[in-house]
């Protein structure tokens, strides 16, 4: 249905699909060719509009409030989940999710940054921006994974780090450096999946993987194209133009050479569909897994670094 | 925009613009704190700090150099190391324009200078951040010589040094910059697990991709004095909560009250505390 949560170039596709509800509820055969035409056409439109979509419409879709977030995920992909709480140094942080799982018949450790729908839930999982202990739980759970030799999934979707004068107390800066680091090492298989938005460093602690794969319509940018837009063009309305200049889509980074594999999304986007898109992100997952726990680790920790250390545009090496 | 904010603005843009004076040109320079005036010569001569009240003028990157490392011993490596503009990247400017320009007032093709140096007699692998360079900003080149020092003091046990002053990722190298972090940070993971340490000093400002990556991993962390550290930038901050931020937030004395740095440390006792560091660790 149309509604304030539909975005603006999703809105003729959603009206015309309602029209064809509107007639089927009406019924009668003498009906059949005009709704068998609608359906065409309302195919071909959104065929049309996802065809050509430009970076910033990419970016509106990525933080869909209904696209599915990591709990959905979890729920549609695993078995077992049992979810773990609190850094064992200040609090819980609900921005970001983990625990025990059972995935493709393989017990795994899942940890995801978590958005909120409405209100209330927003408030407690603060949008999806972690606070350093969000970031302290994470690692606490990786290590478990390590001892426990538990493949870790990672799930990525959220605006940033929380920029707040708490976070800051407690050591954001450190908190993330401190999972960059140790992701690095970890001598278990890791992938991360980029399922919305993909902000900045908040999203990168997270992100330090064996594989990294990204939604067609996620994203994952230095810098979200407002913050940008006002730095640079000192005009926050330039979003568009910063979307398109900081090349922040799933495909641009394929082609950067960041992420390792593009999970197609059903037509219109995750949201659309949420149970076909979990099928695709199970499937692809099960492939990247069963790659890698057969790579032995010394050899594992070896490409991470590789992966890593190529990434960069210099020239005169 | 509430009126403290706005009014703070006007501060904050003067108290820039002071400190943007506070690197001389002419003969006289006037402190950005305690508004006294110094002969830039003797200025230059006091490492850059007040004689009055200790205020810590930022000090250009070649000034940094001759301040910590041995005389004559500063071996600098990978200076053919230069940026590319693979994103094509335009906002009111080109950003090879706006490279080309940087290299030209700072002399150096990006915003990093790296080597092999001795303090107190001591190797070390010891690098800089050109500040004067796009503000010390961390993309491509600067993550590649970050990686290879660290990779150089892995190879021959020696402890990396690094003194920070950096805004943050560079923007203009998208995806690529934020990577940086990952990349100085996984090469950073393997000499800690060597157990040869690292030593990070952090200067005015470090902030951003740089202070959440290797800044702050140091295995002993100094800050000069009233640095500015942190995550999120103030403007940021305040404009999230609209709250105002407690005096002397993210500053140095606050990093350290905090438990996130080990020591403060100033300038003109750097080198010899990073000595002693050096011997207390090797
Ligand atoms: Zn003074």
């Amino acid at each position: 249905m149309a509604d304030r949560q539909t975005l603006e170039f999703e809105r003729p596709i959603l009206e015309l699909e309602a029209k064809i509800e509107e007639l089927k509820r009406l019924g009668g055969s003498a009906l059949q060719a005009e709704l068998r035409q609608l359906e065409r056409r309302a195919r071909r439109l959104q065929e049309e509009v996802f065809s050509e979509l430009s970076a910033w419409q990419k970016v509106q879709l990525s933080r869909h409030p209904q696209r599915p977030f990591t709990l959905d995920y979890i729920s549609r992909l695993t078995a077992d989940f049992f979810e773990l709480h609190g850094d064992r140094h200040f609090g819980d942080d609900g921005a970001i999710v983990g625990g025990l799982a059972q995935f493709s018949g393989m017990p795994v450790v899942v940890i995801g940054h978590q958005k909120g729908r409405g209100t209330k839930e927003n408030v407690r999982r603060n949008f999806g921006m972690p606070r350093p202990e969000g970031y302290r739980k994470a690692l606490r759970l990786m290590e478990l994974a390590a001892r426990f030799q538990r493949p870790i999934l990672t799930f990525i979707d959220t605006p940033g780090a929380y920029p707040g004068i708490d976070a800051e107390e407690r050591g954001q800066a450190e908190a993330i450096a401190k999972n960059l680091e140790v992701m690095a090492r970890l001598p278990v298989p890791i992938i991360a999946t980029v399922i919305g938005e993909g902000g900045s460093g908040g999203a990168l602690a997270l992100g330090v993987a064996d594989r990294i794969l990204m939604l067609e319509y996620s994203i994952y940018s230095v810098i979200s194209p407002e913050g940008c837009a006002s730095i640079l063009w000192k005009d926050q309305q330039r979003v568009e133009v910063a979307a398109q200049e900081l090349k922040l889509s799933a495909q641009d980074l394929r082609r950067l050479g960041v992420n390792d594999e593009v999970i197609q999304e059903p037509p219109g986007g995750a949201h659309r569909d949420p149970e076909a898109m979990a099928r695709s992100v199970a499937e692809t997952l099960s492939r990247h897994l069963a790659e890698l726990v057969a790579i032995p680790k010394a050899e594992l920790l070896a490409r991470r670094y590789q992966k890593y250390r190529a990434i960069g545009a210099v020239r005169g090496a | 925009m509430a009126w403290w904010n706005r009014k703070r603005e006007k501060r904050e843009a003067s108290q820039a613009l002071a400190e943007k004076r506070s690197v001389p040109s002419g003969l006289w320079h006037k402190c950005g704190q305690c508004g006294e005036i110094l002969e830039t010569q003797r200025l230059v001569e006091s490492s850059r700090v007040c004689p009055k009240c200790r205020h810590h003028f930022v000090m250009p990157t070649i000034e940094r150099i001759a301040l910590l490392c041995d005389e004559g011993s500063f071996v600098e490596e990978d200076t053919t190391v230069e940026p590319e503009d693979r994103l094509g990247f335009v906002d009111t400017r080109r950003y090879v324009d706006r490279l080309r320009s940087a290299a030209k007032s700072a002399g150096v093709p990006d915003a990093f200078r790296e080597g092999v140096a001795r303090i107190e007699g001591h190797e070390v692998a010891i690098g800089f951040f050109v500040f004067e360079f796009m503000g010390g900003s961390m993309g491509s080149v600067v993550g590649e010589k970050i990686a290879r020092l660290f990779e150089r003091a892995l190879e021959r046990r020696i402890p990396a040094i690094i003194c920070s002053a950096s805004g943050g990722a560079r923007m203009q190298e998208g995806i690529l910059s934020l990577m940086q972090m990952a990349k100085t940070t996984v090469a950073l993971a393997r000499l800690r697990e060597a157990g040869v340490p690292f030593l990070s000093v952090l200067l005015h400002p470090t902030t951003g991709g740089v202070a959440a990556s290797f800044a702050m991993l140091g295995d002993i962390i100094l800050a000069e004095p009233k640095a500015q550290i942190g995550f999120a930038g103030p403007r940021v901050i305040e404009q999230t909560i609209r709250q105002r931020l407690p005096p002397g937030f993210q500053r140095a004395e606050y990093l350290l009250a905090h438990g996130m740095v080990d020591a403060i440390v100033e300038r003109h006792d750097l080198k010899a505390r990073l000595g002693q560091l050096i011997r207390l660790l090797s």
